[in-house]
């Protein structure tokens, strides 16, 4: 029996493998996943779940019945695919031989250099979350190395939960990379109307950590005390195992528009791993690591490869998801949707930075993404305003 | 077919919405409102909304 070896058992591998049975595929599928636990899903991992008590039971993601007979291997991971034989070896030093494959392993945590600390920790996992959440009470102090996404999200749970937070990033203002420095600096006004401090501009040089606690040494001379800290300063695609197969792996696999790793037949890649252009933008291949955009590459991946496996053409129509991501943070909820880091300049389009607003991020005389902070019944227009701008405006 | 969602779980960001507009909608408040009941012709649709949705408040039951 044909079959198709899938690596990574998370969202995008649990969506590429429904999509491969929805779309009729009738050889045998293996999901091999890293972690021990079935597939899950992350956001509430910085949040509720980090609030409350972390259980596989709040997060495990519903799988539709036909999944069933997927032949799911946990605990165990990719060690090396030789995409030109169409053999993988894993782990536990086994081989399989397959027809297709699908790359879905994602990112793991960048971390602090070894030689400065080994005693952060880090929030990718749901056995991250589990070993944290015991640390953290009222009136521990936290810091969070980093002020991306998921540094906020814990800031502003841990705030919640009564912790004093202590965040330090190098970046001008939270979430610059994504929202820009307008949007950044208004979210870290919420934070500090709750008593989050935050340490810009700075890094940390040196970590001494002893049975109180740990002091964290910053590049312009100050500490800052902690009895627990993370590290949240973005993540790395796990793309080791694809090495010495000619592909780009410079920033997760280089994947052409229909999801094809390298332009190979038979091999593609979905979710955070995969860097594909998005010709709702422009031709340039990049890495989304939002949610959403999982399940959304996982579509068109299966759809590329049951073709290429059946000999017939693929898909034609190019593949132009508008990107979304939201976030919680405190009784902030944002939206964001397209791709606002490709924005030039941002403008308030309605509401006001100290309550609720709508913020377009416009290159050139295109609107490339919206910021929504509250606001949620002028999503559906402003998106479809995104969508009308990128098919009407030339980039 | 029959849907459930939810409620409790919903968090209205919409995404339901632009999956399958004949099924979900947000009302004025930008709450959800959705048919219970669909054509078996939106399933497709349908199922789009169930896999879209963040929290996983979508379901099919019947």
């Amino acid at each position: 029996m044909s079959r198709i070896v899938i690596v990574g058992g998370s969202l995008g591998g649990l969506r590429a493998a429904e999509a491969l049975l929805a779309k009729g595929w009738e050889g045998g599928i293996v999901v091999i996943s890293a972690e021990r636990h079935p597939p899950y899903t992350r956001p509430p991992l910085s949040k509720g779940l980090l609030a409350a008590a972390p259980d596989i039971a709040a997060v495990e993601l519903r799988r539709r019945p036909e999944t069933d007979a997927v032949d799911w291997r946990f605990g165990v991971s990719a060690v090396h695919a030789d995409l030109e034989a169409r053999r993988l070896t894993l782990s536990d030093r086994s081989v399989i031989a397959y027809d297709g494959i699908v790359a879905a392993t994602g990112v793991r945590p960048r971390r602090l250099p070894e030689r400065v600390t080994r005693n952060g920790f880090t929030v990718r996992t749901l056995d991250d979350c589990t070993a944290l959440r015991p640390s953290l009470s009222q009136g521990t102090r936290l810091a969070i190395v980093g002020a991306g996404f998921i540094g906020c999200e814990i800031a502003a749970t841990a705030s919640a939960l009564g912790c004093g937070v202590d965040v330090i990033a190098l970046d001008r203002a939270p979430m610059v990379m994504p929202l820009g420095e307008v949007v950044g600096a208004a979210v870290q006004r919420r934070h500090e109307a709750r008593g989050v401090k935050f340490h810009l501009g700075r890094s940390v040089r040196t970590v001494d950590s002893s049975a109180s606690g740990h002091i964290l040494s910053l590049d312009d001379g100050s500490r800052v005390e902690c009895d627990v800290f993370v590290e949240a300063i973005g993540s790395q695609p796990c793309v080791e195992w694809l090495e010495g197969n000619g592909l780009d792996l410079t920033d997760g696999v280089e994947c052409d528009n229909s999801m094809r790793m390298g332009g190979r037949s038979g091999a593609v890649a979905v979710g955070d791993v995969a860097r594909f252009p998005n010709p709702l933008f422009d031709d340039v291949p990049r890495r989304v690591e939002h949610w959403q955009m999982a399940t959304e590459t996982a579509a068109r991946a299966a759809a590329t490869l049951l073709a290429d496996l059946s000999g017939t053409p693929a898909e034609t129509k190019p593949f132009r998801p508008l990107p979304w991501f939201w976030s919680d943070q405190f009784e902030t909820k944002l939206q964001s949707f397209g791709s606002p880091a490709l924005g030039e300049r941002a403008e308030v389009l309605e509401g006001d930075l100290a309550g609720e607003a709508a913020i377009g991020y416009h290159r050139g005389k295109q609107l490339v993404g919206v910021v929504l902070l509250g606001m949620p019944k002028a999503a559906p227009r402003l998106r479809r305003e995104i969508l009308d701008s990128l098919s009407l405006e030339p980039a | 077919m029959i849907i459930s969602v939810d409620l409790d779980v919903c968090q209205n960001y919409g995404q339901c919405v632009f999956a399958a507009p004949e099924v979900f909608d947000l009302d004025d408040n930008a709450e959800l409102v959705y048919q219970a009941e669909a054509p078996d012709s939106s399933r497709g649709e349908i199922e789009a909304a169930v896999t879209a949705c963040p929290v996983q408040a979508i379901r099919i039951v019947g």
